[in-house]
């Protein structure tokens, strides 16, 4: 059992804001409330989400597809603006009538076990998510994966710069990825 | 060949611009459609720069069925449904690799890169007297086509040959699939296949890019969030005066025309793709002529094959899962010689545009899913669909060609030729009998 030290303190401090900042960030977009969301999100982000594909186990490297490959989202911030403001069109028919939409995350940690984020520094993060939708009747969709997050401290506050999403699915299921993951 | 006993003729009424919405709902329908349609017509099934080197291979779909794109040792090309002959097990499994051989995980044979049965089980043993392996070998298509880096197969060794099934389409492929700057040096897809599920009949997709202008207003929300690489409202730069144009074998292209002495200021939100653009129009003017300005947009090839030619540049296949189900392979496409940071600035325009997270094609997709949902009550099935938008009004344009019309460019002529069509395949039972029925039509309006 670990003594409680000040540093373990410190590192479980961190811990907490962290897990509150994606606890946060969920419930923002569950909540439709997408430029608050957008403030989470800083001016350089990537918000990357490649593809998978069945492959031998010899090619394992090549699961996922690279970063200059065709992706299911390979995104800035001024696209990720796009996609808020299309919603917010209200005639964006495959999200209008608003879809209901639940974010779980989980199996949240660091990268690396450091007591303090300081001001403009980075650490990458890794979760699992289980994202549920539900729109119109009985239109169900379950996308369950990993995400990996890099935050950054901005005037004191946490912010997203990098995010990259593997969904556990190669062939799609969902006929549309109108949510953010 | 038929099975079941009703005229498609009677269902697709393209004088009237009625057709039936059974053809989109009914399974018995969908059962049939497997056999005379998809059996029988020339499908997409990959490009070229999926099997570059010999031993590569990329699993396709043909119709409901898993095949396998591969280039044998010589280099050959080949199209094999991916069932062993013994068992009927998949025998690959992976979506592309490299290999010698498919070996069966069932019981172990294994096929080579060509098609030949080379591996069997205790075959010294079990088998007196031997059987002959080479008559079971993987079961390969019967023809295949390939065309500006496309690659097609049938099942049936009476089609025509490819280039005589794309008849004047050949055009759009032309204009479309070469590099911007009018030359042969080449396309290249942009890499992955994106692969995902719709709920819908796998006719609304064929039918949506044959040329269907009157749902354009669908896409309001995109114009207004400014999806296109100018900065400007839209989510395309300018294609110029549209040309839809319906061609006798099925397929529907909708070309934009640009005035030769246009300046062109498209992608002005990257310089360099700017600039690359500007250079490749020059040289599209020297090596395309009086054919320049003229590309498509976006267009089908009977059956399921789609292809956007200018914003996005992408290939489509709505491989049908069932009557109410389609599996959409979609792959994008950049000239070879194009700088990287072109490439990349395409890649990310062109999946924002289309796919499954395309801010475009997702309200195509929920107007195609509901469409086929509302559609299949006993109530529903009574009243057919309207397709009467610039009936018979079809002529001939100067360079483009094809049954033509520009006014009015929201004309449903394209839907109606390719109904008409597909009426022809359900309901005729010999290639002879086909051709006969599209020569009969010609270049006639409809």
């Amino acid at each position: 059992m670990n003594v409680v030290t000040p540093k373990r303190v410190a590192y479980l401090d961190l811990m907490r804001e962290i897990e509150d900042f994606f606890y946060m960030e969920a419930d923002l977009l569950d909540e439709r409330n997408y430029d608050a969301w957008l403030d989470l999100l800083t001016d350089n982000i990537l918000y990357w989400m490649p593809m998978r594909k069945n492959v031998s186990f010899d090619d394992r490297d090549k699961e996922t597809t690279a970063e200059d490959d065709i992706a299911w989202f390979h995104d800035d911030k001024e696209t990720l603006t796009k996609r808020v403001r299309q919603i917010q069109t209200g005639v964006h028919w495959a999200d209008e009538p608003i879809s209901r939409v639940s974010h779980l995350i989980t199996n949240i940690r660091l990268s690396k076990p450091i007591t303090a984020l300081d001001e403009g520094k980075k650490l990458t993060t890794n979760c699992r998510f289980i994202v549920y939708r539900n729109r119109l009747e009985t239109e169900t969709d379950l996308l369950v994966g990993r995400r990996e997050d890099t935050l950054t401290r901005v005037n004191g506050k946490l912010m997203l710069d990098r995010r990259k999403i593997l969904l556990d699915q190669s062939v799609l299921m969902a006929k549309n990825l109108t949510m953010f993951l | 060949m038929k099975s079941t006993d009703f005229s498609a003729c009677d269902l697709v009424k393209t004088a009237e611009g009625e057709i039936s919405r059974e053809i989109f709902v009914n399974e018995n329908i969908y059962e049939e459609e497997k056999a005379q349609v998809f059996a029988r017509s020339w499908l997409y099934v990959g490009h070229e720069s999926q099997i570059k080197k010999p031993g590569d291979f990329f699993v396709s779909k043909m119709g409901e069925e898993s095949v396998i794109l591969t280039r044998d040792q010589k280099g050959e090309v080949h199209v094999f449904l991916n069932s062993c002959t013994h068992r009927g097990m998949k025998v690959c499994r992976y979506d592309e690799g490299n290999t010698r051989t498919f070996t069966c995980p069932y019981h172990a044979w294994s096929f080579a890169t060509d098609g030949q049965l080379v591996g069997v089980q205790d075959y010294e043993n079990a088998y007196q007297p031997p059987f002959e392996k080479s008559e079971w070998g993987l079961i390969e298509v019967a023809q295949i086509g390939q065309y500006m880096g496309t690659i097609w197969a049938t099942w049936d060794k009476d089609a025509p040959s490819f280039e005589d099934y794309l008849g004047d389409a050949k055009f759009a492929f032309d204009l479309g699939l070469c590099g911007w700057d009018g030359s042969d040096s080449g396309t290249e897809l942009l890499g992955s296949v994106q692969k995902w599920i719709v709920p819908c009949n796998w006719k609304f997709i064929a039918e949506n890019f044959a040329g269907d202008a009157l749902h354009v207003v669908s896409h309001r929300s995109v114009d207004l969030a400014r999806l296109g690489p100018s900065g400007k409202e839209g989510r395309r730069d300018d294609y110029g005066k549209l040309v839809l144009t319906a061609y006798p074998q099925g397929h529907g292209v909708f070309f934009g025309v640009v005035p030769l002495e246009q300046t062109r200021t498209e992608y002005a939100e990257s310089k360099i793709t700017s600039d690359y653009f500007q250079h490749c129009w020059n040289q599209r003017l020297k090596n395309l002529g009086e054919n320049a300005g003229t590309c498509p947009v976006v267009g089908t090839i009977f059956p399921n094959m789609s292809f956007h030619a200018q914003q996005p540049r992408t290939l489509l296949v709505s491989h049908p899962r069932s009557a109410n189900e389609t599996e959409m392979w979609r792959v994008y496409f950049v000239d070879k010689e194009a700088p990287d940071e072109v490439k990349k600035f395409l890649r990310e325009y062109y999946i924002r545009y289309a796919g499954p997270a395309g801010m475009t094609e997702q309200d195509d997709m929920e107007n195609w899913n509901y469409a086929t949902a509302a559609s299949k009550g006993t109530i529903a099935r009574r009243k057919p669909y309207h397709y009467k938008a610039g009936l018979g009004v079809g002529g001939k344009h100067k360079t483009v060609p094809g049954i033509v019309t520009e006014h009015p460019v929201t004309s449903e002529q394209n839907p109606r030729a390719f109904y008409q069509r597909w009426a022809e395949y359900m309901d005729l039972g010999s290639w002879s009998e086909l051709i006969d029925a599209q020569k009969i039509r010609g270049g006639a309006p409809i």
